[in-house]
């Protein structure tokens, strides 16, 4: 796609490599991060949103396995490249923060050894020049009284403080791109708003991109420039993020839209019955064949049992039906 | 407060628990609920707002005498359930049930649908042979299941289906409180509304009391009838939902839902709340809050918390402040 | 695959070794005790006798197969005195907890710090030998790791909602240790269980062994082995046919448990 995008992944497609046929879980993904901008990728569980994660950061694991698609990272093939090279993007131009951070981060260790770590790995700096750092990165991250905090072992740490180690960890080496997986779900509501500020702030600041990857549309819908929503392995639809949430195009988004009890709803339209999406989320092996939404979908009709094409819409949007709205 | 259908009423509840017990270290007290009141009309839903940690999970438990309270009087459906004179746990059991977060670890995955469903029937001595599968049957059908689920184990249902038979459970008993934590937060995002929309549907066909604990405000205005906001162990604020969502007395509440993004309002940046909340092992002296409190003044952090002022036909909160504007 | 190998090997030894014993009267070619002829003391194995004979002259193979009775009886009854002492005490000291918890793990911890045939010894020594005396000296003397087994699975099962709803609705502790969280932590236990009926064999043939066990001339391996000590270097087979019973069924019952490991894996089972 265009030439200032950081990623850009084209036709991605991951499967489940076991006993028999792949099973595909994901299904020629497509989609492109400019420098500096903030993309977001929605969808339930199972919907495949972060394997296309691993598989960018290189952390896909048997019996997972990229089966197709490219994936250009700052205009190298993130599939040709090797371990050790791939070793040396991760953490230093590509990191990631995940949505439990204290499996994410070493009980054993200081949570300064643990950023500092990143400066020693990636920068080549010893271990007083890295500690110095370390102190620097929890101080952006807003940890107060950086010096004392930077002996503390995670589980020393709230929830919330954990995550912002993380964040620390993260961008310590200025990525390109950060590629956030659930990052406040396991987080009060109160320090979720938080977090997810700092991340931005902070990414702005550095000229981080963000793959903010989440199953909440609400939070997708704000912070984001562009969404991306996921459904059964496939992109059913990419927009402009102030468009996904108040006109949006694809019955499912629209159903999830629809579906949830947003704050201030009750106090505009009374308690009505929420607009239910019928069936359940098809399992991996069992995803329909022609629109993998149709089963669950009020507005299916015969036309849903091929396979539906992308469609473009207006200001570069694409929506994956035939009866989009 | 005398209200005829008042079915659970709270007053002074305290839950302390000990750690650090034998020769590993002094014993502490941890308040996790410290001077609870909290009170609930039958065929109402009362939606329990908090951070974790506030103590929310603590007086469903308490209420469903799973842990002892430390002081403090709970009477549900005219019986005691603390005190000297409490209630035989069976008769609770028919009172109150309970509906959990992750409905995956809530089924055991030894039983069968029909197990888990008739086994308190038979416990409680409430139906004979027959009439114990007529009402599994009856059960599966006004959760929205087919009878046929009644011989599958539950590793053969979804998350979504297995909430459902959940509260199933739950009903069985025909209790008058059902207590729902975070009924819908582990689920998909598109099954939500269906359990939320069962919920409800079976509130008013059954005329059952929910307790709703949630940290989703979204879902508890969707939900509820009345609202308590709890904070570190204590009701901070308690009314209505309409006049807790639109004239919040406490900082708190104002707080909490300031902190929701609005996706409808892309250029509305939500309110950040400082600080994270305090360990129930150390509590703030004064107003428990003030350390976040965006409009503390001296005399909050100092002195006792402060008592609940009303400020409107029921809705009242615990804050210094509220009668500052009468007086300015 | 390694692990169904385990469990069809394992299975077919303990199989075939069963199989064997209930049928020994008709599989049998001479009395086990009755036989006894010193005019064909300590024969070398061949045609009339598959496995020799002892220094009474007793036919080996005979003696073995009705052995295997003995063995497998106690084995068996043994290991299920220790599991039903073991789950017990362990379910309910993690279900329990508090002082209760406390007292049965230092008891746990005591008996493991003791040798178990050291202490079935001084048990023996106090109840005399003989079958009885037997079992339960071994029955009362191996069940730390069931017990211990038992209340590490209690201890994160019971944390889950299914053991909180049943406790909600009514259920009371009896119920909730044996009907909720017994038929779930049941996997390991079998395991252990199934490698334990191994180590009962031993511990019998110990016993037997050292004379305290299983009175002579009943035939048991422990004993057949004892009595074979002094004519090791005339007659080997006194001793081989014997050690090598005891030493397939044990083996037999550990791949047995082995195998009933992997395939009662949650991971392996939710491949199905």
């Amino acid at each position: 796609m265009n030439g200032d995008g950081i990623l850009d992944v084209q036709d991605l497609s991951i499967s489940l490599i076991g006993e028999g046929a792949p099973v595909g879980a994901t299904d020629k993904v497509s989609f492109s991060i400019g420098r500096g901008e903030v993309f977001g990728l929605v969808g339930e569980s199972g919907c495949g949103k972060s394997l296309c994660a691993l598989a960018i950061a290189g952390l896909l694991r048997a019996p997972m396995a990229v089966t197709g698609g490219r994936m250009m990272f700052e205009g190298r093939d993130l599939n040709t490249l090797t371990p050790s090279a791939l070793r040396a993007l991760r953490g230093n131009r590509i990191s990631m923060i995940f949505q439990e951070p204290m499996t994410a981060l070493n009980p054993l260790m200081t949570v300064g050894d643990q950023i500092g770590e990143m400066f020693v790995l990636h920068r080549g700096l010893g271990a007083r020049a890295a500690r110095m750092k370390a102190i620097e990165a929890l101080e952006q991250v807003q940890v107060s009284s950086p010096e004392r905090r930077i002996n503390a072992y995670p589980h020393q740490l709230s929830g919330g403080m954990r995550q912002r180690v993380m964040i620390a960890i993260a961008l310590a080496c200025d990525p390109a791109l950060l590629i956030a997986d659930e990052p406040t779900t396991a987080l009060d509501v109160t320090i979720q708003a938080e977090i997810v500020e700092l991340v931005l702030d902070l990414c702005r600041a550095k000229g981080t991109a963000v793959m903010m990857i989440s199953h909440d549309l609400g939070l997708v819908a704000r912070i984001c420039n562009r969404v991306a929503v996921m459904y059964a392995g496939q992109i059913v639809e990419e927009r402009n993020a102030g468009a996904i949430f108040t006109v949006p195009a694809h019955p499912y988004t629209r159903g999830l839209v629809e579906a949830l009890p947003r704050l201030g709803r009750r106090l505009e339209r009374g308690q009505e019955r929420l607009a239910e999406i019928g069936g359940v989320v098809p399992a991996l092996r069992d995803f329909p064949t022609g629109c993998r939404f149709a089963p669950r979908c009020a507005r299916a009709t015969a036309a849903c049992a091929v396979p539906p094409t992308i469609l473009a819409l207006s200001d570069g949007d694409q929506v994956r039906c035939v009866h989009h709205v | 407060m005398s209200d005829p259908n008042e079915l659970l009423t709270i007053q002074g509840l305290k839950v302390h628990y000990t750690i650090g017990s034998g020769w590993r270290g002094r014993p502490t007290a941890v308040k996790a609920v410290d001077g609870l009141d909290l009170h609930l009309r039958a065929g109402e839903c009362l939606g329990l707002v908090g951070e974790s940690g506030c103590g929310k999970s603590s007086v469903a438990q308490a209420i469903l005498g799973l842990v002892p309270a430390t002081a403090g009087r709970v009477t549900l459906d005219g019986h005691e359930i603390t005190g000297p004179r409490k209630v035989d746990p069976m008769q609770l059991a028919r009172s109150a049930q309970m509906v959990f977060q992750d409905p995956m670890s809530s089924l055991n995955p030894r039983q069968t649908i029909r197990q888990i469903l008739s086994g308190p029937l038979r416990l409680h001595g409430m139906a004979d042979r027959d009439e114990r599968a007529h009402r599994v049957t009856e059960m599966l059908r006004m959760v929205g299941m087919k009878p046929d689920a009644a011989d599958r184990m539950p590793h053969a249902f979804s998350g979504g289906q297995r909430q459902r038979l959940c509260i199933a459970r739950a009903l069985i008993v025909r209790p008058r409180l059902v207590i729902c934590d975070e009924p819908v937060s582990a689920l998909d995002v598109s099954i939500r509304a269906q359990i939320i929309n069962l919920l409800l549907d079976l509130k008013t066909e059954l005329g059952i009391a929910l307790l709703l604990i949630s940290h989703d405000l979204g879902v508890v205005e969707h939900m509820s009838d009345r609202i308590a906001v709890m904070y570190l162990g204590r009701i901070v604020e308690e009314g209505g939902w309409r006049q807790i969502f639109t004239a919040p007395a406490h900082p708190y509440t104002r707080a909490l839902i300031s902190a929701i993004p609005d996706p409808m309002h892309r250029d509305r940046v939500p309110a950040r709340l400082s600080g994270e909340i305090p360990s129930a092992l150390s509590p703030p002296p004064g107003c428990a809050f003030h350390p976040r409190c965006p409009v503390a003044l001296p005399a909050c952090r100092t002195g006792a918390a402060p008592d609940f002022t009303p400020t409107g036909p029921d809705h009242r909160a615990r804050c210094h402040l509220i009668e500052v504007p009468a007086h300015a | 695959m390694k692990a169904g190998a385990n469990l069809y090997l394992g299975g077919g030894i303990i199989l075939s070794v069963t199989l064997l014993a209930i049928c020994a009267p008709l599989l049998a070619p001479y009395h086990p005790v009755t036989s006894a002829n010193l005019m064909y003391a300590e024969e070398p194995p061949g045609a009339a006798f598959w496995m020799g004979t002892d220094e009474q002259g007793r036919d080996i193979l005979s003696r073995i197969l009705y052995g295997a009775r003995i063995s497998l009886f106690i084995g068996l009854a043994v290991q299920v005195m220790n599991t039903i002492i073991g789950v017990s005490l362990g379910l309910s000291a993690g279900y329990i907890g508090g002082w209760w918890d406390e007292a049965v793990q230092g008891l746990t911890n005591l008996m493991l710090s003791i040798p178990t045939i050291v202490f079935a010894l001084a048990l023996m020594a106090v109840l005399g030998p003989g079958l009885l005396s037997l079992l339960i000296a071994l029955g009362m003397t191996d069940w730390a790791y069931s017990c211990r087994i038992s209340r590490a699975q209690v201890l994160t099962q019971k944390s889950l909602n299914y053991v909180q709803s049943a406790r909600t609705m009514g259920f009371g502790p009896v119920h909730v240790m044996f009907r909720e969280l017994l038929p779930n932590i049941g996997g390991p236990l079998i395991v252990v269980a199934t490698m334990g009926i191994g180590s009962a064999i031993m511990a019998e043939a110990a016993l037997s062994f050292l004379g305290l066990g299983v009175v002579p001339p009943a035939p048991s391996w422990g004993g057949m082995l004892s009595s074979a000590r002094e004519q090791l270097m005339v007659a080997p087979w006194v001793a081989i046919f014997p050690g090598l019973a005891l030493f397939l069924t044990v083996l037999g019952f550990n791949l047995l448990g082995d195998g009933l490991r992997d395939s009662l894996d949650p991971q392996g089972r939710g491949r199905k």
